[in-house]
């Protein structure tokens, strides 16, 4: 398998991160390198091996349906790039 | 500064013959005249500091002390600490302050141990050299132009100079372990599970678990004490109860049956590493141990299986840096989805960039049973393995890296290449189960050599037990590099 600049944009697009020609150019080598590492592991014979998600079985605890939390908005959003009336302020989505 | 181990600074805090805010007062000053040239820490803030030490006197005069009360410790910056900046190493969160206290500080704010600072770290802990830190890089006391290891580079540094007399770390494919080997001190990992990671900013969920770094296995086994234990805040939190990782400390070794993995003295060992893990083995003989050869044949494609699962994982858990709630965020941008690209194009490094690419490709549409579905069932493998090696031996022994310290630079270009750096860590925190890494020797350059142990799942305090009776007849971990402009 080999990653084309193109591909290599495809994927940073789906990321979010900005990824100039140049960028994608430079990236694509390193890229195809890593995958030429995880193309070892393709021969392996893995057909009835249970897949393991987890190193241990652990289930997912319930908790009581009770509000436990403070409210601490007003330290949390001290530390958002751009707040207003307790918002967090982005660009307009909708016009 | 001589080299007193935590329950000798413990003892002399209990008896008054020092105070925690001279003690801490004594480190700062080392900080101070040895980080300019190692930068293994990215925030000191004394002041915090000598408070925090107050109130630890405050304990001990009430006769309200713990084990460990009024003895200082540094953070890996990867821990949330309540009002100190908390970077994990990235321009992301150059400036965010934490709003709340990672439970691994909660609990050692509640044992009474004050913080020493924040430790420097490879960029969101993706990285075997502390290279790819937004802070600089971390330089080896043992020899400035080589790395510290990573990506817990600051903490294993900051302990081998003697700036701190523990550190945490934490460790998702060998981040406390190769650091530790690097710079000559004692690491463990925890079975994943026993370390709430509740605070500790995400990069491989089901990898990463916290743990201690310091100069002895005796020092280890009393910092576990402190962080270990269950919290409903972690969803894999193991709820268990409470051990005492000092209780076999003193245990002989006669009859304990060390597992030799045949696919750890390959190829690809540098000689030196090898000559100085088989002089261990020796001692260990020599202290009643015997060895058996073991096979685990999987692992030598941990490296592969891991840079699928962690950069997956990386991808969604790193998805949450949007410049929307804290850290970086673009100085210009236009509309929403030109915000979140600039600003994660600006605020992340290069490798953190090339594994959430590596990430958001091998989980991306049509992908995903080639890539992620096929590591996961070789993990299994891989785990299947070391079940199967512990059936005939009690714990498992070969070198933590496959070399010691390489100079700066020499591996920054070659992902690849630095990926091979964690070829026997990985394998451990696949499986989830405990590795430590303890000095063995120097190599001609002067560099030290790390031996590493693994273990079968809670097996931690047979682990150190080995480690602390090899301590007992060797002092590679009581020696220190020189240091320069230090008392």
């Amino acid at each position: 398998m080999s990653l084309t600049p193109d591909d290599v944009k495809r994927i940073a697009r789906l990321a979010r991160i900005e990824t100039s020609d140049a960028e994608a150019q430079a990236t694509q080598g390193q890229l195809n390198s890593i995958f030429d590492l995880i193309a070892t592991m393709q021969a392996v014979d893995t057909r009835d091996v249970s897949p393991m998600a987890h190193a241990q079985e652990v289930y997912q605890r319930l908790r009581d349906d009770r509000v436990t939390e403070t409210d601490r908005h007003a330290a949390f959003q001290a530390v958002a790039p751009a707040v207003a009336n307790g918002l967090y302020l982005v660009p307009k989505v909708i016009e | 500064m001589s080299e007193p181990s935590l329950s000798t600074l413990a003892a002399q805090l209990a008896s008054k013959q020092i105070s925690s805010r001279e003690l801490a007062q004594a480190y700062l000053d080392r900080i101070a005249a040895l980080n300019p040239a190692i930068n293994a820490f990215i925030t000191v803030d004394a002041e915090k500091t000598l408070f925090e030490a107050a109130a630890a006197d405050a304990l001990i005069a009430a006769g309200q002390a713990g084990p460990l009360t009024g003895v200082p410790i540094a953070h890996k910056d990867i821990f949330c600490t309540d009002g100190w900046l908390t970077t994990c190493g990235s321009k992301m969160l150059h400036n965010f302050v934490a709003p709340y206290d990672a439970h691994v500080i909660q609990r050692f704010k509640a044992a009474g141990m004050p913080s020493l600072g924040k430790t420097n770290m490879d960029e969101f802990a993706m990285g075997s050299s502390n290279e790819t830190s937004y802070f600089g890089a971390v330089k080896n006391p043992w020899n400035p132009a080589y790395v510290p290891g990573g990506s817990s580079g600051g903490a294993a540094a900051c302990v081998a100079a003697r700036m701190a007399p523990a550190a945490t770390g934490t460790d998702t494919g060998g981040s406390i372990r190769q650091p530790a080997a690097l710079c000559g001190i004692t690491g463990l990992k925890p079975t994943y599970g026993l370390v709430s990671r509740f605070g500790m900013i995400a990069f491989a969920s089901s990898l990463d678990q916290a743990g201690p770094m310091a100069p002895s296995a005796e020092d280890c086994a009393l910092l576990l004490n402190v962080m270990t234990g269950f919290d409903p805040n972690d969803s894999t939190s193991l709820d268990r109860e409470k051990e005492d990782y000092t209780r076999d400390l003193d245990k002989p070794l006669a009859g304990l049956r060390v597992g030799l993995p045949r696919e750890f003295f390959a190829e690809g060992l540098n000689s030196e590493v090898a000559a100085a893990v088989e002089i261990a083995v020796a001692e260990l003989k020599k202290l009643g141990a015997t060895t058996v050869d073991i096979s685990l044949a999987n692992s030598r494609l941990a490296i592969p299986v891991y840079y699928v699962l962690a950069p997956a994982e990386a991808s969604s858990n790193l998805s949450r840096f949007d410049g929307v709630r804290y850290g970086y965020r673009a100085p210009e941008y236009g509309n929403l989805d030109d915000m979140y690209s600039k600003t994660r194009a600006q605020g992340f490094g290069a490798e953190v960039k090339r594994r959430i690419l590596i990430g958001a490709y091998v989980l991306s549409h049509g992908y995903y049973d080639a890539y992620y579905l096929q590591a996961q069932k070789i993990r299994r493998l891989i785990a299947d393995d070391f079940s199967e090696a512990f059936k005939v031996c009690d714990v498992i022994l070969g070198p933590t890296a496959p070399g010691t310290a390489f100079k700066l630079g020499e591996k920054s270009d070659d992902p690849v290449e630095m990926y091979l750096n964690d070829l026997y860590t990985i394998p451990a925190n696949l499986a989830g189960l405990p590795g430590m890494s303890l000095p063995c020797g120097f190599d001609a350059r002067g560099l030290p050599i790390g031996l590493q142990l693994v273990g079968n799942y809670f097996s931690e305090a047979k682990m150190l037990n080995v480690a602390h009776q090899y301590q007992h007849v060797t002092d590679w971990h009581a020696r220190q590099p020189a240091t320069e402009g230090a008392s």
